[in-house]
């Protein structure tokens, strides 16, 4: 059935959320990708609502870290990779030709699986972005460096070692200075790609608790693997399956009240 | 197989056990071969005691002892070699006297061993000093007489080395200079005008300037009129102006503290002087300067080479058959024997570039080569196209190991993939660069063959840095002691008195290859700490 199933209908069958205007910051429309021969995104047509979280949850392989990763246009690096449909963000193509893919990801930041700190200070991993984007005054950056990572509740921890190697970090603190990182820049639209794969329990409560506070910033877009985590902290989720959204809507109704047998089958578990 | 031999076999106790074998074999070797080159090395500045034998015939030697052996086809018997010096007066420095014709052995004080700046040592016992002729003092207080004249003769000795290298041969750099400025001139096809007249009046003055020096030359070798006379073996008497005498010594008076002192001061000599003697005496400092520099040169050139193109292969070619061809090619090139190079170095460098450049840029020195001759520009570049395949090697593998993380991180926050590899890569993979330039400069600093035809020679009349304008004079010959080692090894004529001076300057190019390993190591492991670069 592909992406038939649009936010609209499920805001009618009622959720908390229905009665709020929801304004869309990426529409997605018929987007199809395939790695060579291999279709990997099938006709996915979707809405991410501004300052809301929006979750994709499915099986290994089904294609929802993919279609993260067509937001920033980071596809863009593999090799042999076709994409049909369209993507606007904000109401730009994102695959205009005459559009700067680094003007792209200005607005569109990323926190990936792994946290990936580059082998330098806290404060240069934070001041990277606004270096690269022209901020050279040292008072600018360190400005914008506190605010970050206040933001991304790390600096209480570390705000007396900004000059220590990133890399001395624990796991959870290194993903948060990589959200911290992402958000320096100020985007409108933060990826989120299973960020809180690799850590434990309570690393992960402060991402999501975390989360929580940035969606009154920015518009954040979250893969995971864990449906807790989805029904937790996102307000709409989307449920993909071999490169298909079988199924989106409001967090609460999909995960009470699938539409789709797949999708009930899935979170309760009887799918493999 | 029983239970137990089945225990031993697969608790793989042997396996270590043979594992822990290579490698205690590879560091005996390692620990043998410093140990040897200590052993000679350090031991060749030792002021040795000095042995007047009386042999059952009558006749006296006097020398210091330098090996024993057995006599060969008489076991049980020894011979010992020794060193007599007196180049001049016996033909040569060593003898070998079987230790069963000595019938005395003593230690004299008063035997003083004396170098010279010709001829090697003097060995024998201080006679008498003469002044123009005239005996001044004899017997015990000649020793005291020379004593008092000798730093002054030194300085003497010094200032004319000075005048004669240093005044002179500015001098004559400018008065070259003029020469080749009135030749440039004259091919441009102006023989006469007011350049012309300019250069010329220049000549006056330096004549003028050159006249002066050598009035002062002479007037210090008029100076030079003590002369001191010394009895050797078998009553011959040799008579030698203190103005050719480098040092004296009485080795058997010595204390030992008085003899560590000496040592040390040899050292330093042997580090921070001129050759003397065909390079058998004196130090290597220009051999020291020219194998550093060349190295610095040499490193310079390879660091940016081999990174752009380690990057350009692992960062921006499109991976396939081809690279991969590039790469083994590249990882090859390091097995080609190194003389291969310097003959590349000759046919390309110094023929063709070296050619090229002096008829665009020096045609009024022609046919006097300036570039178009080995220099340390040539042997550094040819050595920098020996050691670009590691420098290749290593970067590829530092970048490889760059996570792909960090890369997408960087790319995610806008940056292009230019300022990624400025901004990301290459800061993280600096290690890995350090890591292939200390391998390059090991190598280098040990290479000889190439160089003997690139440049080196065995003695360069000046350092490739002074003070003469430009300063570095990419252009010159240079000294170096991987050749030093060859020439004086192999090529002295006096091989047994050079056979310590091998050793020691082994054991200084070690040190010196050492050195600049440590430099670059620590250098690296201060980045990483910097970067503290764990698994990312």
């Amino acid at each position: 059935m592909g992406g038939a199933v649009q936010v609209s209908a499920s805001l009618k069958s009622g959720g908390e959320l229905a009665p709020i205007m929801e304004t869309p910051v990426v529409e997605i429309e018929h987007l199809s990708l395939w790695y060579g021969d291999k279709l990997a995104l099938k006709d996915v047509s979707m809405s991410v609502s501004k300052h809301r979280v929006t979750a994709y949850i499915g099986p290994s392989g089904c294609g929802k870290s993919t279609l993260l990763r067509c937001l920033n246009r980071m596809n863009d690096l593999v090799d042999g990779v076709r994409i049909a449909g369209s993507i606007r963000i904000g109401g730009t193509d994102i695959h205009d030709p005459g559009l700067d893919v680094t003007e792209l990801r200005k607005r569109v930041g990323m926190v990936f699986q792994k946290s990936n700190p580059f082998p330098k200070s806290i404060f240069e991993n934070v001041a990277y972005g606004p270096r690269i984007l022209g901020t050279t005054n040292r008072n600018d950056l360190e400005g914008i460096v506190e605010r970050s990572l206040k933001a991304s509740a790390l600096w209480d921890e570390v705000h007396d070692r900004l000059g220590d190697s990133a890399l001395g970090l624990s796991g959870g603190q290194q993903q948060r200075l990589c959200i911290a990182r992402a958000i320096a820049v100020e985007p409108d639209v933060l990826l989120m790609d299973e960020p809180c794969s690799a850590l434990d329990p309570i690393a992960t409560a402060k991402i999501e608790e975390l989360m929580l506070e940035l969606k009154n910033s920015y518009t954040i877009v979250i893969v995971t693997h864990n449906m807790q985590q989805a029904a937790r902290v996102s307000d709409y989720t989307g449920f993909m399956l071999l490169g298909e959204l079988v199924e989106f809507g409001v967090t609460r109704q999909l995960f009470t009240n699938p539409h789709e047998k797949k999708t009930e089958d899935y979170i309760t578990g009887r799918f493999g | 197989m029983t239970v137990k031999s089945k225990q031993f076999w697969g608790g793989g106790e042997p396996f270590i056990w043979l594992t822990g074998g290579a490698l205690s074999l590879s560091l005996l070797l390692v620990v043998g071969l410093i140990s040897l080159i200590l052993y000679y090395g350090l031991g060749f500045f030792w002021p040795r005691a000095v042995l007047r034998a009386t042999l059952s015939d009558g006749t006296t030697m006097t020398g210091q002892v330098v090996e024993r052996e057995p006599v060969p086809g008489k076991p049980g018997e020894y011979r010992i070699k020794m060193k007599v010096a007196n180049r001049d007066l016996y033909g040569a420095d060593f003898q070998w006297v079987d230790e069963s014709r000595i019938a005395k052995r003593e230690y004299p004080a008063d035997v003083a061993v004396i170098e010279r700046t010709e001829w090697g040592a003097l060995v024998g016992t201080i006679k008498e000093m003469r002044d123009g002729g005239q005996v001044v003092a004899s017997g015990p207080q000649a020793w005291a007489a020379v004593e008092r004249r000798l730093p002054e003769a030194t300085r003497v000795r010094q200032e004319i080395r000075r005048i004669e290298t240093r005044e002179i041969g500015a001098i004559n750099y400018e008065q070259e200079q003029v020469r080749l400025g009135l030749k440039k001139l004259e091919l441009k096809g102006t023989a006469a005008g007011p350049a012309v007249d300019a250069l010329k009046a220049k000549l006056g003055p330096l004549d003028e300037r050159y006249k002066a020096q050598e009035l002062r030359l002479s007037e210090l070798r008029r100076g030079q009129t003590a002369n001191m006379v010394v009895e050797a073996d078998g009553g011959k008497q040799k008579e030698w102006p203190l103005a050719l005498v480098v040092d004296v010594r009485f080795p058997n008076a010595m204390s030992l503290p008085a003899k560590a002192g000496y040592y040390l001061g040899r050292i330093w000599e042997f580090v921070a002087d001129e050759p003397r003697e065909s390079n058998t005496e004196g130090g290597v400092f220009p051999a020291i300067f020219g194998t550093v520099m060349m190295v610095f040169l040499m490193s310079i050139i390879v660091t940016p080479l081999g990174v752009l193109a380690a990057f350009y292969l692992r960062e921006y070619a499109k991976q396939g058959a081809f690279v991969s061809a590039v790469r083994i090619a590249v990882n090859n090139l390091a097995g080609v024997p190194s003389i291969v190079f310097g003959v590349f170095g000759v046919g390309f460098f110094i023929y063709f570039v070296g050619g090229s450049i002096d008829r665009i840029f020096f045609p009024e020195a022609l046919p006097t080569p300036t570039y178009g001759t080995g220099g340390i520009l040539w042997a550094s570049l040819t050595l920098a196209l020996l050691t670009v395949p590691v420098v290749i090697v290593a970067t590829e593998e530092g970048l490889a190991a760059i996570p792909l993380g960090i890369r997408e991180a960087s790319l995610a926050l806008s940056a292009t993939k230019l300022e990624t590899t400025l901004r990301v890569v290459l800061p993280a993979v600096m290690p890995s660069i350090l890591t292939g330039l200390i391998l390059a400069m090991a190598r280098a600093a040990g290479e000889v063959a190439p160089l003997m035809i690139t440049g080196v020679v065995k003695l360069a009349p000046a350092l490739p840095l002074d003070g003469a304008w430009p300063f570095l004079h990419l252009d010159r010959k240079f000294m170096h002691l991987g050749f030093h080692i060859y020439d004086v090894g192999f090529q002295s004529p006096n091989v047994d008195a050079a056979r310590p001076m091998v050793f020691a300057t082994t054991l200084l190019l070690l040190l010196i290859v050492v050195l600049l390993n440590l430099f670059a190591i620590a250098t690296r492991n201060r980045l990483r700490r910097k970067y503290a670069s764990a698994a990312v």
